[in-house]
């Protein structure tokens, strides 16, 4: 029999089904995985004892034929959702010991439906990186090397240990944030799967809030199966986030395998961005011949507001991050350092807490918030915003759905991109959807030269997810799946 | 635009965080690269553009102005680094 830890979620949920092994066995069985697995520092905190109670509690509904969707499947959580109880800091220091005591919307949604809490995931503090190399907690290793290297790799950020612990099988699948790119970057390194649904499909109650009007919940799954029904849990509508739109989930695994004959794919001819590496330019024709192989048509579209969505994205994400964070201040909870009256005390616990880059983008928004700037540059920013939507919106008259590369480039070495502006443009092709609130995934696509995965990214209608499963599974079942397995 | 050192102090300032004297030109030095980048923006003509205020069309959600949650002073304090009772505890403000 093969390690429960190689199975997928359908995989599991089938065996546990016909009892084959509990979910207190498949629980134990990534509970040792992770042990042998800490030199990754995916995981910030374990919850074992949490993780068996759980497993426990699933064996008995199975065996009295009850169960969610989810039942027995053990599952990583970012360190951004609120899990009661349990060691919840955006990966920063300025939360130091603090224990929410309520339970996000996304996680209540997946324990409702029986899922097992193996621990919190290691990110960029506060969501702010693309390489998990900001958090408070270390570095995340990437579980792949390059072909006859040992040297360690990034896994991409902010959702690094999300991604770093479904590609090493050391969680089945994991909860993972999206506010520039950082579900699919991170899974595009990792060879993983990583979607981000509409804005306003997960509810953001109980997530720490980086950027308010970007930030969406979605999964990191082993594949494209795995992913959809990962969404269907998490996914709901929810009155205590007044952003969470009001229209029902839909069973996104009913769309996997359906015919994309007919699907019109528009190929953005400004995503041909300057210095693209051949093999990524490569990745991305073999994908567009892969979807017309299956009888979808190709179409070249034009987005021309493109190149500003990136210049646009660095100032309403810190702008919304400035005032988000001036929360932290040492009164209510996590880190206070004295000082010699109260504004004191709060400089003092800010400049303690926060790291280096969350600072800087703090003031950047700070000074593009202050007095006489907000029109330059926050307003202009919406307003190009607007401009990148309506691109989208001329699209959707011609395409059901966009396909782009995922990253401009693959996985990096720590320390190798120390200029921010540098490390920003990894987010070149997932920005623009976070700024126009459409769903994006990422799907692994192929391998690079040096034996790393690549991925594709499929772009979506709002609300179209399941056009967006329905075509990567297209693209999955004909590039094959990808093991870290091999490297370590 | 460019900013210099006294409105990295002024900004820090406004954002309450200490920033120590070394470290203001490297972060004034930070700050300008990040807003040169920022700078394209300006050669996008949004004479006649609105801002974009949310991603889908959709009426603010209302409810029923009522109390349906509170009543645990206890819980909302447990996380404070300090605390008397049900207080946040702060340094002296008011003489």
């Amino acid at each position: 029999m093969t390690s429960l830890t190689a199975l997928t979620i359908s995989a599991a949920r089938e065996g546990l089904k016909k009892k084959q092994f509990s979910a207190l066995e498949l629980t134990d069985a990534y509970l040792a995985a992770m042990e042998k697995a800490r030199l990754l520092n995916a995981y910030v905190v374990e919850t074992p004892e949490k993780a068996r109670e759980m497993a426990r509690a699933s064996d008995a509904r199975l065996a009295a034929g009850q169960g969610g969707a989810l039942e027995g499947i053990p599952l990583g959580i970012k360190d951004l959702f609120a899990t009661e109880g349990v060691h919840t800091q955006a990966c920063s220091h300025i939360l130091d010991g603090f224990k929410p005591q309520y339970e996000s919307t996304v996680s209540a949604n997946l324990w409702r439906d029986g899922a097992v809490m193996l621990g919190k995931l290691n990110m960029d503090e506060f969501a702010m990186g693309s390489s998990n190399e900001t958090s408070y907690y270390g570095n995340v290793i990437n579980p792949w090397k390059r072909k006859g290297s040992n040297a360690a790799l990034v896994p991409g950020g902010s959702s690094g240990g999300s991604a770093a612990a479904v590609a090493a099988h050391i969680c089945a699948a994991a909860t993972a944030t999206d506010t520039g790119g950082s579900i699919r970057q991170p899974a595009a390194f990792t060879g993983t799967v990583g979607m981000k649904p509409t804005y306003g499909r997960c509810s953001r109650w109980g997530i720490v809030a980086f950027a308010s009007s970007l930030d969406q919940a979605g999964p990191i799954a082993r594949d494209v199966r795995d992913a959809a029904i990962m969404l269907k849990s998490m996914a709901s509508v929810d009155p205590k986030d007044t952003t969470s739109v009001d229209l029902p989930v839909p069973d996104y695994e009913a769309a996997i395998g359906r015919p994309i004959k007919g699907l019109r794919v528009g190929i953005p001819k400004e995503y041909r961005v300057d210095g693209m590496p051949a093999e990524i330019d490569a990745l991305w024709q073999k994908g567009a011949e892969w979807l017309k192989a299956e009888g979808a048509e190709i179409v070249e579209i034009s987005l021309p507001h493109t190149k500003y969505a990136l210049p646009a994205y660095y100032i309403v994400a810190p702008a919304e991050a400035s005032s988000n964070l001036a929360r932290y201040d040492g009164v209510r909870y996590g880190l206070r350092v004295p000082g010699d009256d109260i504004v004191d005390m709060y400089e003092n616990s800010r400049a303690a807490g926060f790291g280096r880059e969350v600072q800087r983008r703090i003031l950047i928004g700070t000074y593009v918030l202050s007095a006489g700037y907000y029109d330059a540059y926050y307003v202009r920013a919406q307003k190009v915003r607007t401009l990148i939507k309506q691109d989208f919106d001329k699209a959707w008259s011609e395409v059901d759905l966009v396909l782009t590369p995922a990253t401009p480039s693959p996985a990096f070495a720590p320390g190798e991109i120390t200029d921010p502006v540098q490390m920003y443009l990894n987010d070149i092709f997932t920005v623009t959807v976070n700024m126009a609130g459409l769903p994006g995934i990422a799907v692994p696509a192929g391998l690079s030269a040096d034996g790393l995965p690549l991925g594709l990214q499929l772009i979506g209608k709002p609300f179209g997810e399941e056009t967006l499963f329905q075509a990567a599974a297209a693209i999955e079942q004909a590039a094959g799946r990808f093991s870290a397995w091999p490297c370590w | 635009m460019s900013v210099d050192q006294q409105t990295v102090k002024r900004v820090a300032r406004l954002a309450r965080l200490k920033v120590k004297d070394e470290d203001v030109p490297r972060l004034a030095g930070e700050l300008n690269a990040i807003l040169g980048f920022i700078e394209q923006l300006n050669e996008v003509d949004i004479a006649t553009v609105e801002p974009m205020t949310s991603v889908v069309t959709m009426k603010m959600k209302m409810r029923q102005d009522e109390v349906t949650d509170g009543h645990y002073p206890q819980k909302i304090v447990a996380n404070a680094p300090a605390k008397d009772d049900d207080f946040f505890m702060v340094p002296k403000v008011v003489e």
